[in-house]
Formats: C-alpha cells, structure tokens, sequence
C-alpha cells in the first residue's frame, strides 16, 4: 500500500518538502548538541529536564487518545467512527515515535541508549515505559495498517486481528499512567507528588487527542475528498468536551489541596507558575495563555450551538490542543523543578537550537503522520462504502 | 601482502602460547601478586557495614568548610564552571533556609540563620536515585554508598529530578577544559553524565577517611553507624543531630550538630 504514498498532488509534495526542510534544520541543531553536549540547551543544574521531556509527556497523551475513537468503534459498535478509527490509530503511531525521539535526543549519551536493554532494571518506571511505548507502536502499526488493507481488499478483517485490537484499547491507558509514574513517585518535587497525576495526564489526553483529531478531520474535508463524518466530528467534540471539563477539575482540586493545607512547598510551584516568586515570572504569560484560551474553548465545546458552527468548533479544538500542550509540554515538567530542592527559583526557557531540534522531531511526526494519512485517505477516496455501508467520500 | 588462512591461524596459535606463557613467567616470579592485586582487597582498606558521617558545625567555621570543599574538588577533578546553571558541584556550602527547608522558623537565632551548612550527597539508605536509574548506573554499595558508574550512565537525568537533595551534577559540556590542574590518579568525566559525592570509596580502599574529613580539624567525623562502639555513634548518643528533610524517608546517612 505504501506505493499510495508516492502519487499525490502538487501541494502534497510541497507538504512533505516543507517537513523535510524543518527536519533537516532539527538534525543539524541535534548534530550541534550532540558534538558540544545538552549544554546547549536551557536546561541546568536545578530544571534538568526541560521541552524535550514536556513534548514527550505532552505526545504519550496524544498517542493514548486514538483509544477514545477505537473504543466506541469497536467495543461499543459506534458506526460513526467507522470511517476514522484509523485515523486514530495512524496518529498514536508518529505520536509515540516522537516520545521516543524525544527521549533521545534528551539523552546526554545517546549512544549508549541500548544500556537500558542490556541492564534491564524493574524498578526504574522508565523501564516499563520502554515496554509499554514499544508494545503500544507495534499494535498500532499491526492494526491500522491489517485493517486498512483488508478494506482495500474490500474484504471484513479477518478475527485473528480482532484480540489485537482489544489488547490496543487496554494498552493505552498504561502508557500514559506509566508515564505520570515517571513524576508522581518522586519525593520532594510537591508539583508531582500527587495521587491523580494520572488521572490527569488521562483526561489531559483525551481531551487534545480529539482535538488533534478534529482539526485534521477538518483539514481533509477541505483538502481531501475523505469526509470524517460530521456526526463522528461532533461526537469527538463531545468527548473533548468532557475530558476537559475533567482536566479544568482536576487542577482546581489540586490548587485546593495546596492552598487550602496552606503548605508551602505545594504553594510555590502553583505561585511560580500564576504569578511569579521573587520577580521569577517567566512562566506567567504561558499558564495564563492557556487558562484564557481554556476559558473560550471549553464553551464552545459545551454549548450545542457553537460547537456546531464548524468555524467555532476548529477553533476551539486548536485552543484546546495549544492550550493543553502549553500546561503539558512546558509548564508542568519547569514547574516541578522550580522552586529547586533548596527552595530556590532557577528559571528555564528553552534556547534556539533546542527549539529547533523539538520542532525536527515534530517534523518526523508529521512525516510520518502525512505518510500514512496518505495511504489511508488515497484508500479510502477508493473504497467510497465502509463495511456499514457508510459513505467515506463527500457527494460533490 | 596477503596472509594466507594457514599462515593467520598459526599466528593466532603462537599469540595464545606466548600470552599464556607471559601469566606463567608473572607467577613464577612474584607468586600470588598476579591473582591477589585483582581479587583480594587491600587488608589497609577501611570496613563498614553503613558509612555515615557527621557534621559538627560548632567545629567548621567558613575557612575550613572551604579546605573541606576544595580538597575534594580537587582531588576529584570536578571542573570548576562559573555559569551557575553548568556548575558541578559534590561538597558546597547553603545556608540553613536553603539545606533544611521547612525547618527555618520566623524568630530562630541570626548566627543560625545565616550559617553556612557543609551539604553533599546524603548516601541516604533509600536512595531513590538508585530506584528510577533505568541502567543501574547508579547504585548502593553493600557499605551504604551510593555509587556512580559513569561509563554505563545513559544521561537521563532522572535521578537529578529524583533526589529531593539537589546532590547531583550534570556534565552539560565536555568538563575537562574547565579542571585546571589535573589529578591523575582520579578519572576526569565526559559530557552527558552525571556525577556525585561518592564518600571517597578509592580513598576508603586504601585506608584513608574521606578527604573532607580529613580536612575538617575534627568538624567532620567519619565512621561505621552500624557498630555501636564506632566514634560516630559515640558523637550521634552525646548530641542533638538533624537530617536533612528526613520526614522523606530516604534515611539520609549525613548528621549535622548545631
């Protein structure tokens, strides 16, 4: 199937040459860091992890979201989501080899990164996360891509795939309750040290996932002849809808919790991160971006009327998405080194080539994702009924 | 200029011959050296079933906390980085708010107050750096230290953000343009790794405390907390100690006397 991949139109290849292009310039940044070192970064001494390791932690929750499509199609029969069900199983793919890129290239030795499978050790959480990232893009590649070419074939899958894709559903979660164990398990970090870590890292996901989803189904309706479904569109919109009213809770018992025990060391990152300690504010503008984009997106996701107009809902879905990337991808890696163990602030922010070295790998991201969106939409512009005699193709 | 099979495999079999008979040659000469310098310990090496120390902050005053903290960087080879972001840093002064967070009080008396404490790794007994290496590049000794590999560390860093102590350094940069005399007879690091205080464990094999103890004028006292009848547990039963943030429960193995 991956021949589809190599016939397309003038502006799928001026696409995936402007991908290339950020790859390029992401490999030289990494070609740099890696001669002289993550000194290049902003990291340091007191915030030791920094974008690349929020990109991970943000990436895990998009990859685990296909799972909010997969499981109302397969377990509960959702029809609607019949025509995108592989497309959420073709973003989980990129998404999950972006967290491993982006643990890479986090790596001070990267070369010797196979010493995590030649000294396995049960109880580091990174060790099981190895496991559970892996596992997770083996399923996903085996069943969107058995899937999609027995509907090629125009043929029902055949049942052997069947316990693969329900091992998939359960399988999702794990990785992202694994990953929140990388931080909730650590003593003296107050920001992390919180039993529904994972349970927000869960309804953070599954509310940018579909939104991820909504705005790529919302490109291919207007690039591609593929229509998601504008049933299936809405019903995503629901579930991020949900999701995040959860996630917007969550935090709030957690700024409870801290305030209202009135103890200091769950205060300051909260502080750090709302209003600055000592004049340390670098961090304010992004927390308060991403409440205020929260504020207008939540309601359009909520009310029937405005998620309905299609402009309002795309909009609301890449409020979410940034909005969620912003507290994920930055805020809540920085905000449990800051302050340090010494009750000092040490600010972070990411340098140039670091910037561009987490854009290279999004770039890889997108390849990949461009790659099998490809295949599958050129597939299914073929096929115009799904096995519920859905159409996949807008009536032009 | 080829070598043909027959050639090469008699090449090999004289090698094996002349290499089994140079460990032969080294037995009949010195018996016993060859085997013991790599099995046997050195009978000097100092035993401890849980090495601890004790900082008595009566006795260190700021000169000799800072012979303490320069003997060791030096010894050690730890670069000495200006940019407070890239430093490395195994033995440094913190003043009391900064060591013992939580513990500083509003009224608490100023000497105390804007003391320099002595801090370094705590070689706690739960190290839970040791629990999140994904390679077992670091570990615990069967002594209670808590030991660095850096040839096996993959530079994660995960055990930076899990020591509640701050004790841990990353090398962002090549450090060796940043030592500026070199000691030979202690490995330099490369870029990528992490490093720590490792309570002088190559000191401790050859029968010497560690260097800031040794240092200390009596300020810093060194011994087995496992034997009752050691000078550290004699010093532990006449004072008053604290740990630092012991309500974590990595059992930190450094005591302070204020």
């Amino acid at each position: 199937m991956l021949e589809l991949a190599i016939k397309g139109s003038r502006r799928y290849w001026s696409w995936v040459i402007f991908l290339l292009a950020i790859i390029s310039t992401g490999v030289i940044s990494y070609l740099y860091q890696f001669r002289v070192g993550l000194g290049i970064t902003g990291m340091s001494r007191d915030v030791s992890w920094g974008l690349y390791i929020g990109q991970f932690t943000y990436l895990v929750g998009v990859a685990a979201s296909a799972v909010t499509i997969v499981l109302p199609y397969y377990l509960h029969n959702y029809k609607k989501y019949g025509r995108i069900a592989i497309l959420g199983e073709f973003v989980a793919v990129p998404s999950v080899i972006m967290c491993m890129l982006f643990i890479f290239v986090d790596l001070g030795q990267p070369l010797r990164v196979l010493n995590v499978l030649l000294h396995p050790t049960p109880n580091s959480v990174m060790f099981f996360d190895m496991i559970v990232l892996s596992g997770y893009l083996f399923l996903n590649i085996l069943c969107g891509w058995y899937v999609l070419g027995a509907e090629r074939k125009g043929v029902p899958p055949a049942a052997w795939i069947k316990p693969f894709i329900i091992i998939a559903i359960c399988w999702a979660p794990s990785i992202h309750i694994v990953t929140a164990f990388l931080y909730q398990g650590l003593p003296g970090r107050h920001y992390w040290l919180t039993a529904i870590m994972a349970a927000k890292f869960l309804s953070s996901a599954f509310a940018s996932g579909p939104s991820l989803l909504i705005i790529i189904s919302l490109i291919l309706r207007k690039f591609t002849r593929f229509d998601a479904g504008w049933d299936a569109i809405q019903t995503m919109a629901k579930t991020a809808a949900y999701f995040l009213i959860a996630t917007i809770a969550f935090y709030l018992f957690e700024v409870f919790t801290a305030f209202y025990s009135n103890i200091p060391g769950h205060m300051h990152p909260i502080k750090y991160l709302f209003v600055g300690i000592h004049g340390h504010t670098k961090l304010v503008p992004v927390m308060w971006t991403c409440t205020l984009l929260l504020a207008i997106a939540l309601p359009i996701l909520i009310i029937p009327k405005a998620r309905k107009n299609e402009k309002a809902l795309g909009f609301a879905a890449v409020a979410t998405f940034i909005a969620l990337w912003l507290e994920k991808g930055i805020s809540l890696v920085v905000g449990g080194f800051v302050p340090n163990p010494f009750e000092k602030v040490v600010e972070y922010w990411p340098t140039l080539p670091e910037v561009l070295i987490a854009l290279g790998v999004w770039g890889i991201g997108f390849f990949i994702l461009t790659i099998l969106y490809k295949v599958a939409i050129s597939v299914k512009e073929e096929v115009i009924f799904d096995k519920y005699g859905e159409r996949q193709i807008r009536a032009e | 200029m080829s070598t043909s099979r027959r050639q090469f495999l008699k090449m090999i079999g004289a090698s094996a011959v002349i290499g089994l008979g140079g460990i032969s040659a080294f037995e009949i000469l010195q018996p016993g050296q060859f085997e013991a310098s790599q099995l046997s310990k050195n009978p000097e090496a100092l035993v401890g079933k849980r090495w601890g120390m004790v900082i008595d902050m009566k006795k260190l005053d700021n000169e000799t906390m800072q012979k303490c903290i320069d003997a060791c960087h030096r010894i050690h080879n730890v670069p000495n980085i200006d940019n407070p972001k890239e430093e490395i840093k195994w033995i440094w002064p913190e003043t009391f708010e900064h060591a013992f967070p939580g513990m500083e009080s509003k009224y608490m008396s100023e000497e105390i107050e804007h003391m320099q404490f002595l801090v370094l790794c705590n070689q706690c007994d739960n190290p839970p750096c040791v629990r999140v290496c994904p390679t077992k590049a670091t570990f615990k000794r069967a002594d209670g230290i808590v030991m660095m590999d850096m040839h096996r560390c993959i530079g994660c860093r995960f055990c930076m953000a899990a020591c509640p102590f701050g004790a841990r350094s990353f090398n962002w940069r090549n450090p060796r343009p940043f030592i500026k005399e070199e000691n030979r007879e202690y490995p330099t690091r490369m870029k990528g790794v992490v490093e720590k205080c490792t309570l002088c464990y190559e000191r401790l094999a050859k029968g010497l405390k560690p260097a800031c103890v040794e240092e200390s004028n009596g300020a810093l006292i060194f011994g087995d907390l496992d034997d009752p009848n050691s000078e550290i547990r004699k010093v532990l039963r006449e004072h008053y100690t604290i740990r630092r943030k012991s309500e974590l429960g990595t059992e930190p193995s450094i005591y302070y006397i204020i």
